[in-house]
């Protein structure tokens, strides 16, 4: 099944990656302890700030998007008729 | 001054460009890579201060007047004309070319211009030249946007027009310096501008015009219009407040919509409002820092978004296809597109040792200097929306997610050479900021490159792309667009003015029968009356006519008496 096909896109390579990642983002939300940042207000002074700000703004914006879509979108055929 | 400087540098690229269709083969070739390098030679050379001025009316224009703002602005039009050209070498319509120059001598025209009259013009010739680029792809759809694209550009240059005679009446001077909106001739003049920028509520005409343009036409269109309108508002508006939430606006709304696009090229020219929404809300911040952020992030914004279009210019040229959900998997077989695609993608998301991540950061850092809280985190948002929208979206359903089976080469060596040379700058004023940072504006007392910086800003883009990956079964592509401020004027506004036109012809129809009517009618009476039958006409007998005057003179005889 796997035979043929790009080695990125094997599903063990995928696996790989995903690990690679989630390694990755371990890593760099760990180093927040070591870091002594400079918080301008407060709360992006909280542990891994950044990463959990990124992540919830990201969730948030893609579901308003959904909502704004669910009224706006159209077949991409729309216009066509002019 | 000397001789070399006192030649307007803007018209070496409209007068060359205008000369280009009669060049043929590879005297084309070189001239229109030519033009550029001897701008910017001439950009090079300018002292600061008028170096060309003269006398119009009672005004006297400064055709020429550079300093560190306008020098920046004018270099990297003339680096993007340059590599514009080189990735247009193999574009058949040469009218596109022509027109791409022109527009990148016009964008140098205004960032070099003294005074509001020569900015005018340069403006409008701009839109012109634009609007040639959507036009010369040549299709039915490229015709109906491109007048869409004059429309809203028309308006906006009435503004900018209404807005420079208040001015200059209120002031009586033309001299363009740093305006507060309060009268009604500065308030015209910022909306012109803005209209230009993409500002809300007319942003739609960016996303509408510019995907309609030619695989090379596109990446011309993303550098000069938006770019020029942030620099008059960085020299004509510096600190007006309004322009924050004017910006965090745009930098949302591209979000928002490019997350929901399909075409390829309709998510990047989405992401252009967004990327000058980052500028304006720097430009509304109005500190030197802020300042200087968003000079840098167009200079930078202008290669990587190139850079971003070019690859997916290439994917369009090779395959001919546009949507998403026709897409995928091309990274198998164009790895340099896909490779100079994802550095594009990892700079517009101010990805450590790209170039947005030495400019943008300073807008973040304007803002927190002003303890602007709201700005600062919506900015940090912004940050976050762009690695989704732009930094993953477009790679990943371009060059990734399914397999469409489309296997195309990458395109021919000059498209491959101009997406090359601009990897190399993004990375290399990722790596090396020194040089950019010297040309702008202010002194720069920013270092980008500190411990606490990067880790932050890889949480912000990492996590960022988890949620992209976790949300990845919400973000399936759909066979859709999505309704904007356009939909009134392509559908209720198409109606309601079609309808006013066919009851005017209507009107003026029946008025017509009605005249007609009316002085056929005349006509006819008159000629009974006077023709060659009618009662005036008649001739008759002498003897008649002395009885008669007998008559008469009978009757005035009995009157006078009585």
């Amino acid at each position: 099944m796997n035979e043929g096909k790009h080695w990125l896109v094997r599903r063990r390579s995928i696996r790989a990656l995903w690990i690679v990642f989630v390694a990755v983002l371990a890593i760099v939300a760990v180093g927040d302890v070591l870091i002594h940042g400079h918080p301008y207000f407060g709360l992006d002074g909280f542990f891994a700030f950044y990463a959990w700000y990124g992540f919830l703004t990201c969730i948030g914006m893609i579901l308003f998007a959904k909502a704004v879509g669910a009224f706006l979108k159209r077949e991409d055929t729309y216009y066509d008729g002019e | 001054m000397t001789a070399s400087s006192a030649f307007p540098p803007a018209l070496v690229l409209i007068l060359g460009g205008l000369l280009l269709p009669l060049l043929r083969g590879y005297a084309r070739g070189i001239a229109a890579l030519a033009l550029p390098l001897l701008t910017m030679w001439l950009v090079w050379q300018l002292p600061d201060g008028v170096s060309l001025s003269a006398r119009f009316l009672e005004y006297r224009l400064e055709l020429v007047e550079a300093d560190a703002l306008g020098r920046l602005f004018a270099i990297i039009f003339a680096i993007m004309a340059f590599a514009g050209a080189l990735f247009a070498l193999n574009q058949p319509r040469v009218a596109e070319l022509a027109a791409g120059s022109v527009s990148a001598g016009c964008a140098i025209g205004i960032a070099l211009a003294g005074d509001l009259i020569t900015l005018f013009v340069f403006w409008e010739v701009m839109a012109v030249a634009s609007i040639v680029i959507v036009w010369s792809r040549g299709t039915e759809e490229s015709y109906r946007a491109s007048m869409r694209y004059l429309q809203i550009h028309l308006l906006g240059g009435v503004l900018l027009m209404a807005g420079i005679v208040a001015q200059v009446a209120d002031t009586g001077t033309i001299a363009f310096t740093a305006m507060t909106p309060g009268t009604p001739g500065t308030w015209l003049i910022l909306a012109g501008f803005l209209i230009n920028a993409g500002a809300p509520p007319l942003s739609v005409w960016l996303p509408d015009a510019y995907p309609e343009a030619s695989y090379s036409g596109t990446v011309f269109l993303s550098a000069f219009t938006t770019k020029a309108a942030v620099y008059v508002l960085l020299r004509g508006f510096p600190g007006v407040e309004v322009l924050i939430y004017v910006g965090l606006y745009m930098m949302l709304y591209g979000i928002i919509y490019a997350l929901l696009e399909n075409d390829m090229r309709r998510i990047l020219a989405y992401s252009i409002v967004n990327q000058v929404g980052f500028m304006v809300t720097g430009i509304g911040i109005g500190t030197e820092m802020a300042l200087n952020g968003a000079a840098a992030h167009a200079f930078t914004h202008i290669i990587y978004k190139a850079l971003l279009l070019m690859s997916a210019g290439s994917v369009l040229y090779m395959t001919g296809k546009r949507k998403c959900s026709d897409l995928g998997g091309l990274f198998q077989s164009m790895p340099i597109t896909t490779l100079c695609g994802i550095v594009g993608a990892l700079s517009i998301s101010s990805f450590p040792l790209t170039s947005g991540f030495i400019s943008k950061s300073m807008i973040s850092q304007g803002a927190a200097d002003e303890r602007l809280l709201i700005p600062w985190f919506l900015l940090a948002a912004g940050s976050a929306g762009v690695f989704l929208h732009a930094g993953i979206k477009f790679p990943w359903f371009v060059f990734f997610q399914k397999d469409s089976g489309l296997r195309p080469p990458d395109p021919p060596l000059n498209m491959r050479l101009a997406m090359v040379l601009f990897s190399i700058l993004c990375i290399g004023l990722g790596i090396w900021p020194e040089p950019l940072y010297a040309l702008l504006p202010y002194p720069v007392e920013y270092a980008p490159y500190s411990v606490p910086h990067v880790v932050n800003m890889l949480q912000l883009l990492l996590f960022s792309g988890l949620a992209f990956f976790i949300m990845l079964p919400l973000m399936e592509r759909t066979l859709t667009i999505t309704l904007d401020i356009d939909w009134f004027y392509r559908t209720v506004g198409k109606r309601v003015f079609g309808g006013a036109a066919t009851l005017t012809s209507n009107l003026l129809r029946g008025f017509e029968t009605a005249v007609r009517y009316w002085v056929g009618a005349l006509i006819a009476f008159t000629f009974r009356q006077a023709g060659p039958q009618g009662v005036l006409a008649r001739t008759g007998a002498v003897g008649s006519m002395v009885t008669w005057v007998v008559v008469l003179l009978g009757v005035y005889l009995l009157l006078y008496f009585v």
